[in-house]
């Protein structure tokens, strides 16, 4: 599933930026700040998906919380359907989260634990008033069946189904408002690995079935290059590169991304004798990003430049391909 | 685990509470107790023997068969004014409580959820309510407002309330960042719909507890203050006021039915509560471990 | 940490002009002007206008707080209405038994709590146990006025040990053995409540004690149980327990006051039911401040303390 050329993105994500102070002293003075999004853009089509990338600390649930408003932008803006919701007002943007929903990582947390499933489900359509009581708790029947769940689990508690129920539940929810977009951060990281194939396949099936739109986080490559039309790279609140998943994973321009797939386990054997880069070093703490390119102080190839100045993210070829690097990876032929 | 603690089909954390109580047997004891005592004080006019206000030509007198506790220094029946007294202990105990309790939830979710300033006004008034020595603080509004039964329960339901407040405070505190708050913000659902449906019911344990052994505090401050003349007012009968003729040495020293029961009803009603509260508490607060 | 502190002392100070305010507008709720207590019934509406105006009465209640308030500063807690006598003067005369009441039964009850809460926490859940656990909890049920009435019923009316109340015997007393033998009932009394929730604190937070690796550890050494107890676990269980203090306090003076009326203790508490039968405003209200700030002083201590014995307290 592409995006269709003509049509404008659903979402456009411009600079974003989160910053969190850090306070000391007696009066609690801002002393510095933790930028745990710095400057990130993207466009999200509608019926595409958009994985999100990069290691824990990256700054990529911060985006993903920032798109659907849990974490107010310090800066930077996020168009939802040309809409800024980065500036809505707090009764406006209650409206405009009927379209934009949010499915967590961990299935245990976010379902309130005092509450059935029946009526988890079926609140949504009660509080924004768009059926009664009777009409919700059928609509909530429905949407368990579109996720596979027996009619049996609305009667019961969270804590009476496994994992992967629980986030099928998380799912239902998510759509019980007919959302146009849903953010899904790390949906199937906390499953164990049997479920997280058939979680990802509900995603792309509800995906058709409702014309939905994700932006789809994940560290996990696997998940990420199963369910992604694009993709883009995080490293230290900033986007290193982005393009289509097949660009990606056949010609990746950013030294990062390249360290990445490496350490991702190629499926196929045959495949498996490419030279491995070594990575050194640790992630640099958000607080206190090195200058220049944040990626330097890890990258195999860094030179001068890369120490004094910031690479902005620029076109490298191919379509709709964008790499932040002052010595963009020769394209090698696939 | 035990086996039969294993949560069957649709049951609440709530039921697996109860379970845990019913084995808890001091806390049942007391609950059983104090069920008894909301009897005695909701059927008092059927099971008191005579009227508690009556005055018998016979003051004094020890128990017999026509006054089975004998009568105090005006004449009227102990019996009688004892069982009428529950009717004061109760209310005094359910009403101030949830006066306060009312109060401290409201502040405590207000604080918590929005924090900033709304956070450091709502903890510094708590901090100056906190400051008031309880008792004498209570002693001398309720003087100065006019003792009576309404007085009691509103002042100690105003001046009571930090203590929940905190503890709702810091309950909402750590449930507000758990991602089912963060879901039902992301849903859209309305601040006063997050905070009743989505945040207080995962705070209420600690509530429930505090709030019982709230009731033991409530009742004993009222009999503090009946026996101080600062409570409920003769004639109407309070143990609080009954114990105070006690301060009499020869009451105290030569007619024991005057004083000893009422004394002996509120040490019993307060203790059955302590165990009811002890029972809550380890019954909720093991929740965690399955 | 000192940043903490003084962030800590800085926040007081909103605080306690709060206490100091409540307790102004309590005393301002009753009824009648206390002008009418320095005049006699038969006093003109003049007269009453009169006095008012001396008294500043005639001015806005806020004007009449900062009045109050500039006065307080100057250690001046105004004259009783009762008798013209300084508040500070009478206060002063009575908080030495007060003191020495409360003082003492502290004592008593920590050195009485302390050994029976590690004894119990030692032979937990056996007969002994349940029995500590059982008296402490009739400890904190049982009213400070029916425990003092059983005890002079018993002790001083039937078996005559002890004096019924007050401080010394009249006439002949003043003695060293009267002093005693008139304290003992009254801190028994006040002692059992402090004591009874203490053996509970002291034994849960032993037995915690004993749960933490570090006494495994001292076990795994070969260490004896009571070196175990007395050098490892105790150290640690009784630092949250010497923090308590400051919580008890407010209980320990509504305790006071209750303990001094029935035993006719000639204290602060005994001064504030006197002064409420009197309708004496200006002197409960220089108690209830000075009372007040005492909680105060020990809620900041205690949240220092905290602070002290776990400096993450200090960070959150």
């Amino acid at each position: 599933m592409t995006a269709v050329e003509d049509v404008g993105p659903l979402l456009q994500v411009r600079d974003l930026r989160r910053y969190y102070p850090i306070r000391k002293g007696v009066i609690a003075r801002t002393v510095g700040q933790v930028r745990a999004v710095d400057g990130v853009s993207f466009d999200v089509y509608p019926g595409e998906t958009v994985g999100i990338v990069g290691e824990s600390g990256c700054g990529k649930s911060t985006t993903g919380r920032a798109v659907v408003r849990l974490e107010a932008p310090t800066a930077g803006s996020v168009l939802f359907d040309g809409t800024d919701i980065a500036t809505l007002s707090p009764a406006r943007m209650r409206r405009l989260r009927t379209e934009l929903q949010m499915v967590f990582q961990d299935p245990y947390s976010s379902l309130n634990p005092q509450i059935r499933i029946g009526d988890l489900l079926a609140e949504p359509l009660i509080a924004h008033k768009r059926l009664d009581r009777a009409g919700a708790r059928a609509k909530a029947a429905e949407m368990l069946a579109t996720v596979g769940l027996p009619k049996l689990s609305l009667d019961r508690y969270p804590h009476e189904l496994s994992g992967g129920m629980r986030q099928r539940v998380g799912i239902a929810r998510a759509l019980m408002l007919e959302p146009r977009l849903i953010v899904c951060d790390e949906p199937v990281s906390a499953l164990d690995v049997s479920i997280q194939a058939q979680v990802l396949n509900l995603l792309k099936d509800l995906q058709g079935e409702f014309g939905l739109t994700y932006v789809f986080i994940s560290h996990g490559l696997g998940a990420i290059k199963y369910i992604s039309d694009r993709i883009v790279v995080m490293y230290l609140g900033k986007v290193m590169e982005t393009a289509t998943t097949a660009e990606i994973f056949a010609r990746p321009r950013h030294p990062y991304t390249e360290i990445l797939l490496d350490a991702y386990p190629e499926p196929d054997p045959r495949l498996r004798d490419r030279e491995r880069i070594i990575v050194e070093g640790d992630v640099p703490s958000p607080a206190n990003p090195p200058p220049g390119c944040v990626f330097h102080t890890r990258c195999p190839y860094a030179q001068d430049i890369c120490r004094a100045e910031a690479p902005p993210l620029n076109a490298a070829g191919g379509a709709r391909h964008q790499v932040a690097c002052h010595f963009p990876l020769a394209q090698e032929a696939s | 685990m035990h086996k039969r603690l294993e949560p069957e089909t649709g049951q609440s954390s709530t039921r697996l509470m109860i379970r845990r109580f019913r084995r808890h047997r001091l806390a049942v004891a007391g609950l059983v107790v104090v069920v008894l005592m909301v009897l005695m004080a909701a059927l008092a006019p059927l099971l008191a023997p005579h009227d508690p206000n009556r005055i018998f030509d016979k003051f004094e007198s020890s128990p017999s068969g026509e006054h089975l506790l004998g009568t105090d220094s005006v004449g009227r029946d102990v019996l009688s004014r004892l069982i009428y007294g529950a009717r004061v202990s109760m209310s005094v105990g359910v009403g101030a409580v949830v006066v306060y309790v009312v109060i401290g939830i409201l502040l405590g979710l207000l604080a918590g959820y929005y924090g900033g300033w709304v956070d450091q006004v709502i903890m510094r008034i708590t901090d100056v309510f906190m400051s008031f020595p309880y008792f004498m603080v209570i002693l001398i509004l309720v003087s100065v407002l006019g003792p009576s039964l309404l007085t009691i329960i509103v002042v100690i339901g105003a001046l009571a309330w930090p203590m929940i407040g905190r503890l709702v405070r810091g309950s909402v505190l750590s449930i507000k960042g758990s991602d089912y708050v963060q879901a039902a913000v992301a849903l859209g659902y309305r601040t006063p719909r997050i905070l009743f449906r989505h945040i207080l019911p995962n705070a209420l344990s600690p509530i429930v507890v505090n709030a019982t052994f709230g009731v033991a505090q409530a009742i004993i401050l009222e009999s503090g203050l009946s026996f101080l003349g600062m409570g409920v007012r003769p004639p109407a009968a309070s143990w609080g006021n009954m114990l105070s003729e006690a301060q009499s040495i020869t009451v105290l020293s030569s007619q024991p039915w005057i004083w000893i029961p009422p004394g002996l009803m509120i040490l019993l009603a307060v203790l059955a509560i302590n165990f009811v509260g002890d029972g809550l508490r380890d019954s909720m607060e093991s929740r965690s471990e399955t | 940490m000192v940043s903490y502190l003084i962030r800590r002392i800085l926040i007081g100070i909103p605080v306690l002009l709060g206490v100091t305010l409540i307790n102004f507008l309590i005393i301002n709720l009753a009824p009648g002007s206390p002008a009418d207590l320095y005049l006699s019934p038969t006093a003109t509406p003049e007269d009453v206008a009169r006095t008012e105006a001396a008294l500043g009465l005639d001015k806005p209640v806020f004007v009449q707080y900062l009045n109050w308030l500039t006065q307080l500063l100057h250690g001046n807690l105004g004259v009783s209405f009762q008798n013209r006598e300084p508040v500070t003067q009478l206060i002063a005369d009575r908080i030495g038994p007060t003191l020495l009441l409360m003082g003492t039964s502290l004592v008593v009850a920590y050195l009485v709590a302390i050994p029976i809460g590690i004894f119990a926490a030692r032979r937990r859940n056996t007969a002994a146990d349940y029995g500590v656990v059982g008296a402490s909890f009739l400890g904190i049920s049982v009213p400070h006025f029916f425990l003092g009435l059983a005890m002079i019923y018993v002790f001083a009316l039937t078996l005559g040990w002890f004096p019924t109340g007050g401080m010394v015997t009249l006439g002949r007393g003043g003695g060293f053995a009267d002093r005693v033998s008139h304290l003992v009932l009254p801190v028994v009394v006040l002692a059992t409540a402090v004591a009874a929730g203490m053996v509970r604190y002291v034994r849960s937070s032993m037995i915690d004690a004993f749960g933490q690796d570090y006494i495994r550890t001292a076990k795994a050494k070969g260490l004896g149980a009571s070196v175990i107890t007395n050098k490892h676990a105790l150290r640690n269980a009784l630092i949250p327990v010497v923090t308590v203090i400051g919580v008890d306090l407010s209980a320990l003076i509504g305790g006071a006051i209750v303990t001094e009326q029935i035993f006719q203790w000639p204290g602060i508490g005994l001064l504030t039911i006197q002064s409420i039968g009197a309708r004496d405003y200006a002197v409960l209200m220089g108690i209830n401040l000075i009372a007040a700030i005492a909680v105060f002083t020990a809620n900041l201590l205690t949240d220092i303390a905290y602070a002290v014995v776990d400096p993450r307290v200090a960070y959150a």
